[in-house]
């Protein structure tokens, strides 16, 4: 095995002189005292080897021994990684409270899987089956998961199966099964194996495109700015405006199958939530708690921030992982700046020219790939599984003008910009429905939907040149366009958090109530003045919000539409011209 | 016996470096010069070249100075003989008593594992209406206090150092104006508050790079003392000279600098000291409160922005008073519905109504005609200013419950303020409902 000595030390990056071969991102050993302190290689120049050592560098000395391990940063996969609270670098965090108390103790790295459970492991291959990389030989019970014993990602080739073990309860380490390669050596297989966290997994046939909607049960979301199984978003706002608490909602209500969570770099306090609420809540597509179907890692802002970085593939690489089950993740990661911000740490300490802001050069291409690990793939025995990521982001002066938020951008599919505006005025979610997009498809209907989009945009202009001539100086017309826009903000776009039936919706309620607000929106009305149009609007509103707190489907609710189908029916006079020509031509598109 | 070098062998700003073996990174030294003793640290090892932050500054230091490495990184004492003194930020006394030396422990030690904290749950009461009615102080939490470099955040902090219900305060000065010190000093004694305090203070006058030490030393002591039960409160003034301390350093080092010059880690930096706000289970807390002046009342300046994204919550001190907008406790919720059962529900009530009182009073500078609901909120308003929002008023939480319902009846009829009708009977002011009685009786 290489090692070197220590020849420089700056902040957490750690020079080194070389006997041998190392590669880069390889994982290597700084020596201090009794400590083993984790780094990886991100720079070699002839014999000296530039490490980022992912612990505090206090106390190591020039001269001390480095130890390169020849393997790259990797993620132990296998089954029990749901339920697991981890660190950036996949120490589990409860253990380690266990073993060290309240403070996170450096140089000591615990089996990410635990070693002494057993799983009922149940044979799918059978001796003589002819597999390859990520064929299932069996499976263990996860929860409510059939988790999927496959062959290691990164046995590449065909194998015979020589053996495998009867259905049973085995641990982690015991051997279940022996395969053979073509050049006749023989592996042992155990349920676990690492894969690097910089590399994709691919092993799968194809990759599709997203098309399939993730549904979060926001309704502005789902409704406007709709995100895909397989696709991507980001969520960039200012401090305030709600980023963490939309991720928190998203991650309790998305109907996934597996949720990770990389808190990076953000507030210690807000894991502390989700990890102290998700064994108490029950996911109501499974009847378990949440936290079954949850990965959590969490690299909070004051610990080292090279692992940072690692954190976020960590994440990936889980995600990933399930995906190959055909299981749908959803990856949520906040905020992405923070790992921005650690690449720019580093890069400074390396000395290499800075782009923008001091940002690496390299800094769209890195943000790039990692989006690029999101997809939809189909596998070989026709499975589909996919990875969805939504990435915060924390531009420094809420301004989006900045290099972390303008890369992202440029790949993902999907943007909801928080607005401080609209979360000043409580307005939930605070997402700025005209600048936020899409790419992907919407879960309503698109004509209905493309009205609606613009009565907001009109809406939006009439709103902003009453300020400067005045309710006065509007036409009635222009007046009850604004009312529209607002009608639809306040009670389809806006939801009550704390109400318990209008915290989340159904996507079928969704549909059903938004062919109530599209009725209402592309309707002409015999309204005569603006006092008397606005106490109608107002008047619908309210009967709204109440219609809103109904449970879905049942009596009130029913009787709380009819209640509002009949105020509005009265002052009904006609359909707008407009809506009726989208709802024609959607028609004659399709016939 | 320690070896002694004699050979400085640059001196750049506050940064030195010498030719020396077996030095660990963030080692401490003491450098010898014609002007005295000053701590040194280690902050960069290249080969056998060690380069060495000076306390006391750059300046002075000669090339043939003696330096003394110490053999371990910077420490503090840690016992109850750190009550009531006051020390600078290399921790050396300031009050001429004697220099403290029992159970030295580590500074900036490592974090808390984040599986080992709690959900923050109960309230520090300060005294203070808005803070206590309408943006709740946690035990736990860290907030900073956004404030122009003129507003009065150093007698807040002082008189929430001598009302907040805790165990023990930290005061940490950075860049402390001298008389800011005295005053704070001087508060506390007559206040009867000294024996339960410990001084950490960098004075304006002080060499920059001890200011950079006060937050680790504060927060160090602080631990210890949470660890063993006590509720410690830290009061930081002001991380914006924290913040231009790294930015003099950094650009000394010839970092590349991210924005308006602040080192790239400033988020980091600043996180990692916020971040030591704690409630350890079955022991003791820190909370921190950290005055923080805007330059240019900018909020999106680098340090109140990387700020904002670090604490939880704000208060916008402005015009002397704790600005209802924008200033923001995350973990009130937490506290809030414990408290009374018109608190929540009073709370918003009051402010909604204050900004319809704003944009009254926003009407009536444009020249608008006021009509009666705006003459009764611009009365409501004054009264808000005058016997709420305004920093000399002390009183607990419930009297200032008791007042909110007080002023609201002064000014409205139950109905108009938009509260729930069984809040109106149980709290409404008895007296106002039996004089409006009377004057409908009259009438």
């Amino acid at each position: 095995m290489t090692s070197g000595k220590v020849i420089s030390v700056n902040g957490n990056m750690v020079r080194a002189e070389v006997d041998g071969d190392v590669s880069l991102n390889e994982v290597a050993y700084v020596i201090v005292g009794d400590q083993r302190l984790k780094s990886e290689v991100i720079r070699v120049r002839a014999n000296t080897v530039e490490v980022q050592v992912f612990e505090r560098t206090r106390g190591v000395g020039i001269g001390d021994q480095v130890e390169f391990t020849g393997e790259m940063l990797s993620v132990e996969l296998g089954p029990g990684l749901l339920t697991q609270i981890y660190d950036g670098l996949q120490n589990p965090l409860p253990k380690l409270a266990e073993k060290h108390g309240f403070f996170l103790k450096s140089g000591v790295y615990l089996d990410p899987l635990p070693r002494e459970s057993k799983w009922q492991f149940t044979p799918k291959a059978s001796v003589g089956d002819t597999v390859e990389r990520a064929d299932t030989l069996g499976i263990v019970p996860e929860g409510v998961f059939e988790h999927q014993i496959m062959v290691p990602f990164s046995f590449y080739g065909t194998y015979k199966v020589k053996s495998i073990v009867d259905a049973g309860e085995y641990t982690v380490d015991d051997t279940i099964a022996e395969i053979e390669d073509e050049e006749g050596t023989v592996h042992k297989l155990t349920m676990i194996f690492d894969w690097p966290v910089k590399r994709s997994i691919d092993a799968y046939e194809e990759r599709l495109k997203p098309t399939e909607p993730m549904i979060t049960k926001i309704r502005l979301i789902d409704g406007f700015i709709p995100v895909a199984r397989g696709g991507t978003y980001c969520i960039p706002g200012p401090f305030g405006a709600g980023k963490t608490v939309l991720q928190q909602i998203t991650s309790r209500n998305a109907e996934v199958d597996i949720v990770v969570i990389a808190a990076c770099g953000e507030r210690a306090g807000e894991v502390v939530e989700t990890l102290k609420e998700f064994p108490e809540l029950i996911d109501p597509r499974t009847g378990r708690t949440l936290m079954e179907r949850t990965v959590i890692i969490a690299n909070t802002s004051s610990m080292p921030v090279a692992a940072r970085e690692a954190s976020v593939y960590t994440a990936v690489t889980i995600a990933e992982y399930y995906r190959q089950m055909g299981l749908h993740v959803l990856l949520l990661a906040d905020s992405t700046s923070r790992w921005a911000q650690a690449m720019r740490e580093m890069s400074g300490r390396l000395e290499e020219i800075p782009g923008e802001e001091a940002f690496p050069a390299y800094l769209e291409s890195v943000i790039a790939a990692f989006y690029e690990r999101a997809g939809v793939v189909r596998m070989r025995d026709g499975s589909l599984g996919s990875v969805t990521i939504g990435g915060t982001v924390s531009p420094a002066g809420g301004n989006f003008e900045e290099p972390v938020t303008q890369a992202t951008l440029k790949v993902v599919g999907a943007f909801h910009g928080l607005s401080r505006a609209r979360s000043d005025a409580r307005k939930y979610p605070a997402i700025h429905p005209l600048e936020s997009w899409s790419k992907y498809e919407s879960s309503l209907d698109h004509a209905k939907q493309t009205y609606a989009q613009e009565i907001l945009f009109k809406g939006n202009e009439v709103s902003q040149m009453m300020k400067v001539v005045g309710e006065e100086g509007t036409s009635l017309n222009d007046y009850i366009v604004f009312l529209k826009s607002d009608l639809i903000d306040s009670v389809y776009l806006q939801q009550d958090s704390f109400d318990p039936v209008d915290a989340s919706v159904s996507v079928e309620r969704q549909r059903h109530i938004f062919d109530v607000i599209f009725d209402i929106i592309s309707a002409e009305y015999d309204l005569k003045e603006k006092e008397e149009a606005r106490n109608y609007f107002n008047q619908l509103r309210q009967k709204f919000i109440d219609y809103n707190g109904t449970e879905w489907d049942s009596t009130e609710f029913h009787e709380q539409e009819k209640d509002i189908r009949e105020t509005f029916e009265k002052r009904k006079t006609g359909v707008d011209e407009e809506a009726e020509y989208l709802l024609q031509k959607q028609e004659s598109d399709r016939g | 016996m320690r070896k002694v070098y004699s050979k400085i062998e640059s001196i750049e700003g506050n940064v030195i470096s010498v030719h020396a073996e077996g030095i660990r990174n963030e080692d401490l030294a003491v450098v010898t010069s014609r002007h005295g003793e000053s701590l040194a640290q280690v902050i960069r090892l290249d080969g056998d070249q060690v380069f060495l932050q000076v306390f006391s500054g750059g300046r002075g230091v000669s090339t043939g100075d003696e330096l003394r490495f110490l053999g371990h990184p910077m420490q503090v004492s840690f016992s109850d003989n750190l009550l009531g003194r006051i020390f600078t930020g290399s921790g050396v006394p300031r009050d001429n008593g004697p220099e403290l030396t029992e159970n030295l422990i580590e500074i900036a030690g490592p974090s808390v594992n984040p599986a080992k904290r709690i959900i923050p749950r109960n309230m520090i009461r300060t005294g203070i209406p808005m803070i206590d009615v309408f943006n709740s102080l946690v035990e736990s939490q860290k907030l900073p206090i956004f404030s122009l470099s003129g507003e009065p955040y150093n007698p807040l902090l002082a008189r929430i150092a001598m009302q907040a219900e805790v165990d023990l305060i930290i005061l940490g000065g950075m860049g402390l104006k001298y008389d800011d010190y005295l005053f704070f000093r001087d508060t506390l004694e007559e206040g009867g508050a000294l024996s339960r305090t410990i001084f950490f203070v960098h004075t304006a006058s002080d060499p920059v790079v001890e200011s950079l030490m006060v937050p680790d030393l504060a927060l160090a002591v602080a631990e210890n003392f949470a660890l063993n039960g006590k509720k410690v409160l830290v009061l930081l003034s002001d991380m914006t000279n924290f913040s231009d301390a790294l930015k003099e350093i950094s650009i000394t080092m010839e970092q590349v600098p991210s924005n308006r010059g602040y080192p790239g880690d400033l988020y980091s930096q600043l996180a990692s000291r916020y971040e030591k706000a704690v409630d350890f289970e079955g022991a003791g807390s820190i909370t921190i409160l950290a005055a923080t002046t805007m330059p240019g009342d900018d909020v999106t300046h680098p340090i109140p922005d990387n700020t904002g994204y670090i604490t939880e919550g704000q208060y916008y001190l402005r015009n002397e008073r704790i600005e209802p907008f924008g200033s923001l406790s995350r973990l009130k919720q937490m506290v809030n519905k414990k408290t009374r059962s018109d608190h929540r529900p009073l709370m918003d009530g009051m402010i909604r109504i204050y900004a319809a009182y704003k944009e009254s009073m926003e009407k009536k500078s444009m020249g608008f005609r006021m009509s009666d609901w705006d003459n009764k909120l611009l009365k409501y308003g004054t009264i808000f200013e005058r016997e709420m929002m305004d920093l000399t008023v002390n009183i607990p939480l419930e009297k200032a419950l008791d007042k909110g319902w007080q002023i609201l009846a002064e000014c409205f009829t139950p109905e108009e303020t938009g509260l729930r009708s069984e809040l109106i009977n149980e709290y409404w002011p008895k007296e106002a409902i039996e004089s409006e009685k009377q004057g409908e009786g009259e009438s």
